[in-house]
């Protein structure tokens, strides 16, 4: 009966169509054809491939380096959607709208634009160098250009939360004696923790991906600071293919995985929502 | 008498003030560490490439983006996005029509589907169209015996870019078409309107912004998109060289010169991307106001 109703509407196989089609040939047919070239291998090859010196020094820093720019996003998301939310200042909405803007920046530029503010003679590098930071050129680089990158994911999954919150528990906790201070860690924060988690997982999974900004500021170097997304297009400048679709696969298997999380945080997030 | 009872009022307003909101010191100290996280990490970044364009002076910014390797790459960007942006539309609407006005099994694995580019690698995405494409690639012989160039090639960019931007105006439209739901269409149909003509005057009107914003979005990411359209580009100047693309062979250049040429390449897309914060800043402000506008009428009334 449902179904029917809704089939008054024209044009279901018409756009169906032409979404399964446009959906195959763009994403799942060059989808099928990594899977399928990966599957040639047979699984010593592939382990050989995926597990060489130089590419576990490059997972190394690819998932270090994203996991140190998470758990900083986590910390300076929260406290911008925070201050954003509950404060009134000057220059809010100003600093709320460019809080986008890691988003709409091209990462080339990004990283362009980093590289030169970190090097020793840039705006920042200039006073940090001298006393021993090197943001450019070095592991700390990446660090950086991926928690600029990152940075939105937090913020724009807080916000809402923070926005819908009931100010009732609060005022409950403080007529109750809590002080300010214990409200927040008894209260609010276990109430933020699955938004803040989810966020803090999508920019790790955004962080694992990035390759543009990278590219820039780490210099590059095998062992010290390559990436494993740069170590993939090494490979393919050297017509290495099955080294490539390799390293592909591991950085794909791990996106995944980062999505399941994912699903399940926002589930989580969506149920304390409901029950609270 | 009434001196105790102002202070007890005194005392609860404070203890209230103190419930539920910071002290002004730690609001102040929060909002300080906020402003200059700001500054260091968003406002900086941003000034610097300007400042940098333009150190070697305004006719050397000129000169360095009017160069005939600049000129292709700020051409071939356009072109680029002029074929993917409508294409990426074009689907955002189907996908979004089929899936917000109809019921039909599997609906999340196909929105999970759709959303699958946003979490690939954008140099795994490129690798997927050389592994098609490529001359060690599933169709790279067929194509080489009759001449077709895609990887390395203008082709491919286009496909790698479409790939990376593929899910953007589709999950704009999809959320905004499902809260609209499906009365307006139905009582046009029942009116006499045929299908295009329900498209047409009813649903694009009603999308519109969602619409907009999306192609806002895809526009910006298929301008700026660097690693996808790096792996398959080859990196030819003048033919395969996208404004990212370039910025970084002038980069790699490393003379004082070339990199002010870098960073002139590199404004225009950092301008694009204040185009694309105020183009959002615009409608985030008009949706708000119609919203106002909504609940004040139902005040009224």
């Amino acid at each position: 009966m449902v179904r029917q109703k809704h089939r008054v509407l024209p044009g279901f196989g018409l756009t169906m169509g032409f979404t399964l089609f446009y959906l195959s040939a763009i994403v799942l047919i060059p989808f099928a054809g990594l899977v399928l070239r990966a599957l040639e291998l047979s699984w010593a090859d592939f382990w050989h491939l995926a597990t060489t010196d130089r590419a576990l020094a490059a997972y190394r820093l690819t998932f270090g380096a994203s996991l140190i720019a998470a758990v900083a996003n986590g910390v300076f998301g929260s406290l911008l959607a925070w201050v954003l939310v509950r404060y009134e200042f000057p220059g809010r909405r100003f600093i709320d709208a460019m809080v986008d803007f890691p988003f709409a920046l091209p990462t080339a530029v990004a990283g362009l634009t980093l590289a030169n503010l970190f090097a020793a003679n840039g705006w920042l590098g200039r006073y940090l160098v001298p006393l021993g930071i090197h943001g450019a050129f070095t592991p700390l680089g990446v660090v950086i250009a991926l928690t600029f990158v990152g940075l939105p994911f937090v913020v724009r999954t807080l916000q809402p939360v923070l926005q819908n919150m009931e100010r009732e528990v609060e005022e409950a906790a403080a007529t109750l004696g809590a002080g300010r201070l214990r409200t927040f860690v008894q209260i609010i924060a276990p109430s933020l923790l699955p938004a803040v988690l989810t966020g803090l997982a999508l920019a790790f999974a955004r962080a694992i991906g990035e390759y543009g900004s990278i590219v820039f500021i780490s210099g590059n170097l095998p062992f010290k600071t390559e990436i494993a997304p740069y170590l993939i297009v090494m490979r393919l400048e050297e017509y290495d293919y099955t080294g490539a679709i390799a390293l592909a696969v591991v950085l794909l298997c791990f996106s995944f995985l980062l999505l399941g999380a994912i699903n399940l945080l926002e589930q989580w997030a969506s149920r304390l929502h409901r029950s609270a | 008498m009434a001196e105790p009872g102002t202070r007890i009022r005194g005392g609860a307003q404070q203890a209230s003030q103190r419930g539920t909101e910071e002290s002004p010191l730690a609001k102040w100290v929060l909002i300080a560490i906020t402003l200059a996280f700001c500054f260091v990490f968003l406002l900086l970044p941003l000034l610097n490439v300007f400042a940098q364009a333009l150190t070697k002076g305004l006719g050397h910014y000129w000169q360095s983006l009017a160069e005939p390797d600049s000129r292709a790459a700020i051409w071939l960007t356009l072109v680029v996005a002029a074929i993917c942006v409508p294409l990426n539309m074009l689907f955002g609407l189907a996908a979004a029509w089929a899936i917000a006005k109809f019921e039909f099994r599997c609906k999340s694995l196909l929105i999970t589907l759709i959303d699958l580019p946003f979490s690939v690698s954008p140099v795994v995405a490129g690798l997927m169209f050389v592994v098609l494409f490529g001359l060690q690639g599933f169709f790279g012989n067929r194509l080489a015996a009759h001449g077709v160039k895609i990887i390395f090639a203008v082709p491919g960019m286009v496909l790698a870019t479409v790939f990376i931007t593929f899910p953007f105006v589709a999950r704009e439209l999809i959320p905004v078409m499902q809260a609209n739901g499906t009365e307006q269409e139905e009582a046009a149909l029942t009116l006499g309107a045929n299908g295009w003509q329900t498209f047409w005057h009813v649903t694009l009107p009603s999308v519109k912004w969602g619409l907009i914003y999306g192609i806002i979005l895809c526009n910006a990411r298929a301008m700026g998109e660097f690693g996808a359209v790096s792996v398959v580009s080859g990196h030819i100047a003048g033919l395969t060289e996208t404004m990212p693309l370039r910025v970084q062979v002038l980069y790699e250049g490393a003379t004082a010169a070339s990199t002010a040429a870098a960073f002139a390449v590199a404004s225009l897309l950092a301008l694009l991307a204040l185009f694309t914060l105020g183009v959002k800043c615009l409608l985030e402000w008009k949706q708000a106001r119609a919203e106002r506008l909504i609940v004040a009428r139902v005040e009224r009334s």
